[in-house]
């Protein structure tokens, strides 16, 4: 089909060219630049070298705080959500009754995702006096101050996100579908049992969509706004004022383009740093079948 | 045991027997398990919603007494004062100026992310790789380093406190995530009809709107799916570009209305919150199918 014209595929891609420059590479370049600079909207950006870099990582206590608080999110919230996602899709790949209601009850909250309405609910559900807590007195615990305990406060936006597992769930139950039923026939007559099939076949053949949601649930987890901004403020005391917060305060309620765009930067390092690594160790433990490299 | 004095035969069919008994026993437990778990996790999916819905027709002083969701002296005094709102306008006008973001944001979506798909999927020229490969890094790239400079341009452009910022960039194929989508989707559908029409002289374009769109519909329909969810839900766009309370979709008027009202009439806003995650409840079960092979089509094959 490509015979008459050699760029006509460019024509199509049209749009989409102009839309990476202006909104994405155009941006990209500014953003870095900007963050070498003094910008307060009022005057001229003031390059300033690297001012704000040396002040966020020597004399910006909140930074820090921020920066642990992102990294204990990110790395509690992801691993808890694949396990969790990845053990209801197992259970769901049985032929089950009532399978397709099981299924939409789960990714119904996955569908109402960020909406600020799930974030005022779930600032209900854990209140001091909300449904969480009677359901604990009701068997015999404690009440948890959600909210006003700054060791609990994350956790409660890890728990909303955790409740959002259904498209990871999705993309892990697809790929289980997918398997070859011969392979299992076949570690059955070997004489395989569920735990060992499940570790040396199903294991290996789904890595692809594990690497898949943990490259997406990462990059997403890093920029998670929504739960706390609107569940706890930032608050108590900054335990869970993470990174996409304070740089949209700095940003938009003081102003301070360079120097958000430099705590912008140094979230997108991270996201990349890690988003690195993981293509870097996929190639020893993501297995694709009909792979021919070696 | 007696097992001495039976035959070897009529032991050994005792022996299968109980073992066809325990078997079917650990089926019938593992079942049972398999049930358990899934009832009580959808229990804990659904139940915030029900409380939600129920707790909206509560009057305040009963949201807190209980947690059932069934209210003892139902109103909907939460509905009629949430809808009036802190602010000259109502809920109405707020839902409208979602509609006013949403539908274009989706037209242009499915426009330009079709076309692009097309160019990716179908023709060969100078710098696809390279182009591709930027699709997939859009993919991965954190908005959040671009959205300074974003906010920059749109306001040099004088587009601040309109609409045009939340669109203008799904025009121009920026939900990298749709074209991909796209892009999985046509490279699974043969090319021969494509080539066929080419044969009876169709141009590319034609080919594009009466063979290949068609083919597409079913893709398409999930791509304006989840960016009609996606742009309902959206807080962070608005929130930045949109200062106007009159020019406010739903989701800022619902943050608005926690602000002002919060610590007395928690059934305006629970209320509220139930309107606006309707529109994405009521589509979602109507078309559940095509989000569900969307997200796996989306992830699976890439």
């Amino acid at each position: 089909m490509s015979g008459d014209n050699r760029f006509l595929g460019l024509i199509y891609l049209s749009p989409y060219i102009l839309g990476l420059m202006v909104f994405t590479a155009l941006p990209f370049a500014a953003s870095f630049y900007l963050s070498f600079t003094d910008y307060n909207l009022m005057s001229a950006p003031v390059f300033t070298g690297l001012d704000n870099y040396w002040k966020l990582f020597t004399g910006d206590r909140t930074f820090r705080k921020s920066l642990w608080v992102t990294l204990v999110y990110v790395f509690t919230t992801v691993p808890l959500k694949l396990a969790f996602a990845l053990f209801i899709a197992v259970i769901l790949n049985y032929k089950l009754k009532f399978i397709n209601f099981f299924r939409t009850a789960f990714y119904v909250p996955s569908i109402l995702g960020g909406s600020i309405a799930i974030a005022v609910m779930w600032r209900y559900l854990f209140a001091d006096v909300g449904i969480v807590n009677m359901a604990l007195q009701g068997i015999g615990l404690e009440p948890v101050n959600w909210f006003g305990d700054p060791t609990n406060a994350l956790f409660t936006i890890t728990l909303l996100r955790l409740w959002q597992f259904g498209s990871a769930m999705v993309i892990f139950l697809a790929a289980l579908q997918s398997i070859d039923k011969s392979l299992y026939e076949a570690a059955s007559i070997d004489g395989a049992g569920k735990f060992s099939t499940f570790w040396h076949i199903t294991m290996p053949l789904i890595t692809p969509v594990i690497f898949f949601n943990l490259i997406m649930q990462m990059v997403q987890a890093f920029q998670e706004f929504n739960g706390p901004y609107i569940i706890t403020q930032g608050g108590p005391l900054k335990s869970t004022y993470l990174l996409p917060l304070y740089i949209y305060e700095e940003a938009f309620k003081r102003f301070d383009m360079g120097y958000a765009s430099a705590i912008a930067w140094v979230l997108f390092v991270i996201i990349m740093v890690l988003t690195v690594i993981a293509f870097w160790s996929s190639r020893h433990w993501v297995y694709y079948a009909g792979d021919k490299r070696s | 045991m007696a097992d001495h004095v039976l035959s070897p035969n009529l032991a050994a069919d005792q022996e299968a027997d109980r073992i066809l008994k325990a078997q079917r026993r650990r089926h019938t437990v593992s079942m049972i398990l398999r049930y358990g778990v899934l009832t009580l996790v959808g229990l804990l999916m659904l139940y915030p919603l029900i409380w939600l819905i129920g707790a909206s027709f509560k009057p305040n002083s009963e949201i807190f007494a209980g947690a059932g969701f069934i209210p003892q002296e139902p109103t909907t005094s939460g509905y009629v004062n949430g809808w009036k709102t802190s602010t000259p306008y109502t809920f109405g006008h707020f839902f409208w100026n979602t509609f006013l973001i949403v539908v274009p944001k989706i037209i242009g979506t499915a426009i330009s992310c079709t076309a692009v798909a097309y160019g990716f999927a179908r023709f060969e020229f100078p710098g696809k790789k390279i182009l591709f490969a930027s699709l997939i890094a859009t993919l991965l790239l954190p908005n959040v380093v671009t959205r300074i400079p974003q906010y920059l341009l749109f306001r040099d452009l004088g587009w601040l406190d309109t609409f045009l910022p939340l669109w203008v960039p799904s025009a121009l194929a920026g939900d990298a995530f749709f074209v991909f989508m796209l892009v999985q989707f046509l490279r699974a559908i043969p090319r021969d009809m494509e080539e066929a029409a080419r044969v009876d002289g169709a141009n590319t374009w034609q080919v594009l709107i009466f063979i290949v769109v068609p083919l597409l519909i079913p893709a398409l329909i999930s791509v304006c799916l989840f960016q009609f969810m996606w742009t309902m839900n959206d807080f962070l766009g608005p929130l930045i570009y949109i200062s106007s309370v009159d020019k406010f979709p739903v989701s800022l008027a619902l943050k608005l209305s926690i602000d002002t009202t919060e610590a007395f009439e928690w059934n305006r806003i629970l209320a509220m919150s139930v309107l606006t995650i309707m529109p994405a409840l009521i589509v979602f079960f109507v078309a559940q199918k095509y989000f569900i092979e969307g997200i796996s089509a989306g992830g699976v094959k890439g």
